[in-house]
């Protein structure tokens, strides 16, 4: 009598554990909606009673760039490959903080996302997701500030330096959000029970941004440290924000290498994030 | 009827204590033993989860070994003491969090409401917290948008809907959170003391929509509440959990009575704790005899012995009669006479053929009326009332109440 039964179709089996490579995509896929509504609610909350509403979203860059072209641009000195300062800046600032914004938000999405997350089931992945996509709003709207200076200087100068290359926009994009969010999960998966990386995660990624092109562009980086440059070159964010400049301010460092093996990089590390990630997803209730 | 979740070996463990830096290095320990495929060495079965007792390993096994299976339709209670692993296995079936071993196959969607508005943003209004909730919860955005007017109106907040829920009373919150969860379209649904809020007509709301989900819509329920009333009227089974190892898993009066019968252990009070106010408590019986259980025409005499350090002005002991299902029946208080000795001795009577037969529960409190709370007893105690041949024997099955009031009948000819 019992033997059948074995054979019958169950919907959803609870283990202690999982395959490693199941990665749940298409139960995520499933609450596609739910990651929307969250994005929709960061959106919205991030200016509800707020007069000047999303225009918050331009405040940041702005100080941010006028500060950069005083202190970085016009008091030490560094070279901006003879792009317009602001545009420069701009066009790393807005890149790098993507990044940041991503990798530091996701890493703290389990102790930050406890309250929901241990009392209602859905994909985990979701979460992480939802921070990526609600960053690329806010990144979207920083676009816009930098495509208005982009024409503003074309005009001033009288030609416009954005070139084919620009078409790879979209693959930089996935590029960085992937970076960030693959980081963020396996450091976020690492501190739910120990959070000493958290604290090294406060202080590290401003001052990678140092080690990223950020302030300075990859040839005056070549240039004055001929020894160490590699670091910099070989820092995954680096080939993303070089391939930016070059294709919409025509200056930079290009190679389809480089950006090549930035992208196997990219892939590992969102790989290896999502699979630590639900790994961790199952049980971080009990010990975050 | 077919099987809809099958539990089979299920446990779960919990570290006790801090994470910390002690713990990395037995982490390695246990990594190294699965290396080398052996047994988790911090993993030791056998230890009862007894929160009173200090173990001598600092896991604890909330789960322990447990086995059932549940079919379609069935509405099933799940009854235990505070840490009996209630809460513990409705994590685990809401997928909240993972087994340490053993396994649980289910069929369809399974929806929980462990605890209703999880997941409100207190800035969005009413109707986009509908919506998010209900993302929350597994429903799709179409789904939602179907059920949009029942819900509010089910809710009964349509009033406030563009409002933003920071500024909704306690009460509206939990109407609103309850009718979004309600609505969901599942197979099963996990239900966890949602009761315990709100006020008695939305109860009685909730508990109707519940009734109709697991008896017209034909959809399983499972409903953890330690309100008994609630249980018997909402399921037909029940499972009986007790440190963590499933008792019994019957119908749901054998069960609760079982459950009932656990309890009716603290017949009697006693303390040498010198903080404790409450020294000696017993129940007796008209020749003084120590009993916990009385015929309906014996007085209940309540021998209290308690210690006063230092006069207290207004000291009152009340006490709360409550009947089987925690519900208060009856009260009374006493002003305590300060002014003698430090050891009180007090007496207090419950007259015969006043409570009618059944099983009840006395609660005994110091205060000082609307100033300060001072001492509860930490338990209360039990006591049986037997029937002794009275008139309303024969009305036992049908609940008439527990109080036999001295009501004055009076017939007069024409």
């Amino acid at each position: 009598m019992d033997q059948p039964e074995d054979n019958e179709y169950w919907d959803i089996e609870i283990k202690p554990t999982n395959n490693l490579l199941d990665l749940k995509l298409k139960d995520t896929w499933h609450y596609r909606d739910l990651l929307m509504l969250m994005v929709r609610r960061d959106f919205v909350s991030f200016y509800k009673q707020t007069i000047l509403g999303p225009i918050w979203f331009f405040v940041q860059p702005i100080i941010t760039i006028v500060f950069y072209t005083l202190v970085f641009g016009n008091l030490a000195g560094i070279s901006t490959d003879g792009v317009h300062k602001p545009l420069f800046y701009l066009a790393g600032t807005i890149l790098w903080s993507y990044f940041s914004d991503c990798l530091t938000k996701t890493s703290t999405v389990f102790r930050d996302g406890a309250g929901l997350m241990g009392k209602v089931y859905f994909p985990r992945l979701i979460m992480p997701l939802s921070i990526v996509a609600s960053n690329l709003i806010r990144f979207g709207v920083q676009i816009m500030l930098f495509i208005g200076f982009m024409i503003f200087y074309g005009i001033t100068d009288g030609h416009m330096p954005i070139n084919l290359y620009a078409l790879l926009f979209p693959l930089l994009i996935l590029l960085i959000a992937a970076q960030g969010l693959g980081l963020g999960m396996i450091i976020s998966a690492v501190t739910t029970k120990y959070r000493d990386l958290a604290f090294i995660i406060s202080f590290a990624v401003p001052l990678l941004m140092y080690a990223t092109t950020v302030i300075y562009p990859l040839s005056t980086a070549q240039q004055k440290f001929p020894k160490y440059s590699w670091i910099i070159k070989f820092n995954p964010v680096t080939p993303v924000i070089e391939t930016f400049r070059y294709g919409f301010l025509g200056k930079g460092s290009f190679s389809w290498g480089l950006l090549g093996y930035c992208s196997f990089i990219t892939a590992i590390l969102l790989f290896a994030g999502i699979i630590i990630f639900n790994k961790v997803e199952k049980t971080f209730v009990d010990t975050v | 009827m077919s099987k809809v979740i099958k539990v089979e070996n299920l446990s779960k463990a919990y570290q006790l204590g801090d994470f910390g830096t002690g713990t990395i290095t037995r982490d390695f320990e246990r990594f190294w033993a699965r290396v080398r495929g052996k047994e988790d060495p911090f993993l030791k079965i056998g230890e009862t989860n007894d929160r009173t007792t200090k173990g001598e390993s600092d896991v604890v096994w909330s789960l322990k070994d447990i086995n059932f299976e549940i079919e379609q339709g069935d509405a099933v209670g799940i009854i235990g003491r505070n840490g009996a692993g209630k809460s513990t296995l409705l994590k685990i079936l809401s997928r909240v969090t993972s087994p340490t071993t053993g396994s649980i196959k289910v069929k369809g969607r399974i929806a929980s409401l462990l605890e209703v508005g999880t997941g409100f943003h207190p800035e969005l209004t009413g109707r986009e917290n509908i919506f998010l909730n209900g993302a929350i919860l597994g429903m799709r955005k179409a789904e939602i948008k179907r059920k949009f007017d029942e819900i509010v109106d089910f809710s009964g907040v349509e009033r406030y809907i563009d409002t933003p829920v920071k500024r909704y009373s306690s009460g509206m919150y939990v109407r609103l959170a309850f009718a979004v969860a309600a609505h969901l379209e599942s197979e099963i649904l996990i239900v966890d003391e949602v009761l315990a809020v709100g006020d008695a007509e939305f109860q009685r709301k909730c508990l109707g929509k519940m009734g109709d989900v697991s008896k017209g819509e034909g959809r399983t329920v499972l409903f953890v509440s330690h309100n008994m009333t609630a249980i018997i009227k909402l399921c037909s089974k029940a499972m009986l959990l007790q440190q963590g190892e499933l008792l019994d898993y019957r119908n749901v009066k054998s069960i609760i009575e079982t459950y009932l019968a656990s309890n009716t252990k603290n017949g009697f009070f006693s303390t040498s704790d010198k903080d404790s106010f409450f020294r000696n408590i017993v129940l007796l019986n008209d020749r003084l005899q120590e009993r916990s259980t009385f015929f309906f025409n014996e007085n209940i005499n309540v021998d209290f012995e308690l210690e006063v350090i230092e006069p207290i002005i207004g000291l009152t002991l009340s006490i709360i009669i409550k009947d089987q299902h925690e519900n208060p029946v009856s009260s009374s208080h006493f002003l305590i006479d300060i002014s003698s000795n430090k050891t009180l001795k007090i007496r207090s009577c419950i007259p015969a053929n006043f409570t009618l037969p059944g099983n009840y529960m006395l609660e005994a409190v110091l205060h000082i009326p609307n100033v300060r709370f001072i001492q509860q007893l930490p338990f209360d105690l039990n006591f049986t009332i037997e029937d002794s041949g009275s008139i309303h024997s024969s009305y036992l099955e049908s609940n008439l109440g527990s109080i036999a009031l001295p009501i004055l009948w009076e017939q007069t000819a024409w």
